[in-house]
């Protein structure tokens, strides 16, 4: 198993994982985030061939309603 | 006669721009939009809410293949939040055309400009097209033009204030130095504000609090679509010249 920070929480996962594989798993559709791994974008055609590596610190985003307003 | 304007090679005929925050669900959002006539709407970026994916996402109710998402950074007060926000947003989107927006305070959510000047130059290296939310500083604006910005977004008042355009004679300034489209970005309460915002020359209207928190949002949607089109007509039309003293509409030759 190996640690990694999503969207600021720990998560535990298998070794040996696809970017793909982890976002399956978590049961979000690739088409409708983007994701910033260790700071750097991860192109979506990428996922199937990013390994998630211990440590790393991703962020998954989508779009939600935003206007001019701050939003937490 | 068509009457559209232009970002960045988008042309575009609805002068309103709409953001789809606060209301109350999805629906009443898409409805809105709807009968807003608007074009374009922007959107927020946030963190998936990793605990519960599959909960309703905006895009299954605003569908992006008809209405031009356009990305804010709505609540970033640092020029890399904001950095990093759209190129994420890019990514989930695919698209270059994004709304900046660095604040400064808390409490009256205005810009802080040092920060815009640095976030812009760094997007539009990155080869973003950047319509940005300024103060109303004509030297500013002119500024951000300079650099490369799309489009120059002055506030009319604080963001969700709803107290109209409290700086015409700024937002006339901007508008007589641009080359790009200038928007009032903010400020806007009613429909008249909305009507003023035109017949100063604006190019366009970007609200979102007017609109949302409406006791009857799509009957406001509808409101400003009517007041943008009236007041952009009013501005083409020219407006009367405005005197001090009375002159009669009736001749006065022959009265009894």
């Amino acid at each position: 198993m190996i640690t990694l920070t999503i969207n600021g929480d720990e998560k535990r996962v298998q070794t040996n994982i696809s970017l793909t594989e982890l976002l399956e798993n978590m049961q979000i559709s690739p088409q409708k985030v983007a994701v910033e791994r260790n700071r750097e974008i991860v192109p979506r055609s990428t996922y199937n061939n990013v390994m998630i590596e211990d440590g790393d610190q991703l962020e998954i985003v989508h779009f939600i309603g935003g206007g001019l307003h701050v939003c937490l | 006669m068509s009457d559209t304007w232009n970002i960045a090679g988008n042309e575009f005929s609805s002068r309103l721009i709409v953001g789809t925050g606060k209301y109350k669900d999805f629906k009443q959002t898409a409805a809105a939009v709807e009968a807003s006539g608007a074009e374009i709407v922007t959107v927020a970026v946030r963190r998936v809410n990793v605990s519960n994916p599959n909960e309703p996402m905006l895009v299954d109710y605003v569908d992006p293949k008809k209405i031009t998402y356009l990305p804010n950074t709505a609540g970033c007060f640092t020029a890399d939040d904001a950095v990093r926000t759209l190129r994420l947003a890019r990514e989930a989107g695919g698209w270059d055309l994004v709304k900046l927006e660095v604040l400064g305070n808390q409490k009256t959510l205005y810009p802080d400009m040092p920060a815009t000047f640095e976030a812009a130059e760094a997007l539009i290296k990155e080869g973003f097209k950047v319509m940005v939310y300024t103060s109303d500083d004509p030297i500013a604006a002119k500024r951000l033009e300079d650099m490369g910005c799309v489009a120059i977004m002055p506030l009319g008042a604080p963001i969700g204030s709803g107290l109209g355009i409290q700086n015409p004679v700024q937002i006339r300034l901007i508008i007589e130095e641009a080359n790009v489209p200038v928007l009032v970005d903010a400020g806007v309460g009613t429909a008249s504000d909305a009507a003023v915002a035109m017949e100063l020359g604006c190019d366009g209207v970007l609200m979102n609090t007017a609109i949302a928190e409406a006791k009857d949002p799509i009957a406001m949607a509808k409101a400003m679509k009517l007041a943008v089109e009236s007041g952009r007509l009013a501005y083409q039309a020219g407006r009367m010249p405005k005197r001090l003293y009375a002159d009669p509409s009736s001749p006065l030759a022959g009265l009894i």
